[in-house]
């Protein structure tokens, strides 16, 4: 009999936690809708300068011109190619970093203030000299998007390094390991989940590299595309690039939480 | 003949603003398949002792000698059991246990069955492909002696493994780590706060003064109680005995502490 009413009460539990799930939902989908509608609405209606903001039925048919004539893939595919590597090899080389910092406390001590300095600059102003040195090409829209992130993920990995607890380095000290095997066993492992989430923060910020990187020089891809709209005054453009770069961020970051939940299940 | 041997051992740390000495002209001899314990109170050295008896802190004066010869580096006889498990949450139980095997260079077919032998004896063989997260605290700590002696180790260092877990677990693995080095013929340093631990565990029990920490004295537990398990041995009516000679002992050492911060 009681295990009836605590069967019954668990299904009320779920039903409770269903429920709360779909209107999460429900109103979410309201923003969104409401937030396109009012922004049509405005355009049509004069409220908002149509010329500077456009209108959602704009941009779309927009969207469908460039899709059908095919160009919008080649650009899309051009700077989420950038985006890639350049998080990629941000996420890599700021690891490498770490790595050396951890092994060396001379080296890190060394550096400690060149980093702090180098991280609080703004990356972005670099630009012009990448562009000189490398070359106003694919090249230096890449240099870019790894350099924005490099710094902070050495900074967040190398704490991580640090964090790990003494306990598991001495189990593998106490079986002869060597520095190396520390690291490659202990040090490495224990902070995936640190490097994972350096990467989710890299998504953002290698967009904002490649996006400036292609301010400045590209002839190619969406930061081009809104670059190109703002100078013939092409604001439908812009905020296609907008909302495309958008969707491209979020279902990158997806992916890392998806890279995320399949890498370290067991971590406790 | 002894198989570990302390020459008057001493351990100073240094910092920008003082040397603090935790240890002072330990000496002591261990023979072959003897258990001894390593007593005191909180802040005696025990741990700093264990990591320079494991090879893993080198003393700032005197000697460490494992079968004559001087260690200066983590001895391939000698095993090392931390206060928790530290099973590595990212490996299988498979991988945590011939983990000492791999990094020996050791990780040959006859050694990785020994190490799962070890596994069925201490009754978890179904956990093998299990991650550490999946196991209880009792259980993890038996995971972590099949690795301990995965290496085949002749000396066990065991620095309070039961000292995190509920006090029933720690009753049944006591008896277990007890019957399962006795076995193997191993010999085995176990350090402690828990004087009712230490006696019916071991066949010595030392005891350590703190500031700096000395050998304050060396007890020989009674035949009667050394050939029982540990849950026996704590029903035996020698062991109330004992346990009473030792704790007036350690009231001792603690008195004096006191003298010596008053003075």
């Amino acid at each position: 009999m009681s295990k009836m009413i605590t069967n019954k009460k668990h299904l009320e539990f779920l039903l409770a936690i269903k429920k709360e799930k779909r209107n999460i939902r429900i109103v979410q989908l309201l923003i969104f809708l409401s937030f396109f509608s009012m922004w049509e609405i405005s355009s049509i209606q004069g409220w908002i300068n149509p010329l500077l903001f456009s209108s959602p039925s704009k941009i779309w048919s927009l969207f469908l011109e460039k899709a059908s004539d095919g160009s919008l893939y080649i650009h899309v595919a051009f700077t989420l190619g950038e985006t890639v590597l350049g998080f990629i090899l941000g996420t890599l080389f700021g690891t490498l970093l770490a790595a050396l910092l951890w092994w060396s406390p001379f080296l890190s001590k060394v550096l400690d203030p060149y980093l702090v300095v180098l991280n609080a600059m703004p990356k972005v102003a670099l630009g012009p000299i990448l562009i000189v040195a490398i070359g106003p090409n694919f090249g230096s829209i890449i240099a870019m998007g790894v350099l924005i992130s490099v710094i902070i993920t050495t900074l967040v990995v190398y704490t991580a390094f640090q964090n790990v607890d003494e306990n598991y380095v001495k189990v593998v000290r106490s079986f002869g390991g060597d520095k190396k095997q520390c690291f490659k066993e202990v040090i490495l492992p224990a902070c995936f989940p640190s490097i994972i989430s350096s990467l989710k923060v890299n998504v953002g910020l290698s967009w904002v590299g490649v996006i400036v990187g292609e301010f400045l020089v590209s002839k190619q891809g969406l930061g081009y595309m809104i670059i190109y709209g703002f100078q013939v005054f092409n604001f439908t453009l812009v905020l296609m690039s907008l909302l495309i770069i958008a969707v491209m961020a979020t279902l990158m970051y997806q992916g890392v939480e998806y890279l995320e939940s399949k890498l370290i299940k067991h971590h406790s | 003949m002894a198989f570990l041997q302390l020459k008057s051992v001493g351990q100073t740390y240094f910092s920008r603003t003082s040397a603090t000495t935790a240890l002072e002209d330990i000496s002591l001899s261990i023979n072959e398949g003897e258990f001894t314990s390593i007593l005191g109170p909180s802040g005696c050295g025990k741990s700093t002792l264990l990591s320079i008896i494991a090879g893993l802190l080198i003393p700032t004066a005197g000697s460490v000698m494992v079968n004559n010869k001087p260690v200066n580096h983590p001895h391939p006889k000698i095993g090392y059991m931390l206060q928790q498990d530290y099973l590595f949450p990212w490996k299988t139980i498979e991988d945590n246990i011939t983990l000492g095997l791999k990094l020996r260079n050791q990780n040959t077919d006859e050694h990785i069955q020994g190490a799962f032998r070890l596994l069925k004896e201490i009754g978890l063989e179904h956990t093998k492909s299990k991650y550490p997260s999946e196991l209880s605290g009792g259980m993890r700590q038996r995971v972590a002696l099949v690795r301990t002696l995965a290496t085949q180790p002749k000396m066990l260092l065991l620095d309070e493994p039961f000292s995190a877990l509920d006090y029933q677990t720690k009753l049944k693995l006591e008896d277990l780590v007890s019957s399962t080095l006795k076995e193997h013929g191993k010999t085995a340093i176990l350090v402690t706060h828990d004087i009712g631990e230490a006696i019916a565990m071991s066949d010595n029990v030392i005891l350590l003064s703190s500031n700096p920490g000395r050998i304050f004295r060396t007890f020989k537990i009674p035949k009667t109680l050394k050939s029982l398990l540990p849950f026996e041995a704590r029903q035996h009516s020698d062991f109330s005995a004992t346990f009473q000679q030792i704790w007036e002992e350690l009231e001792h050492i603690e008195q004096n502490d006191h003298e010596q911060e008053t003075s």
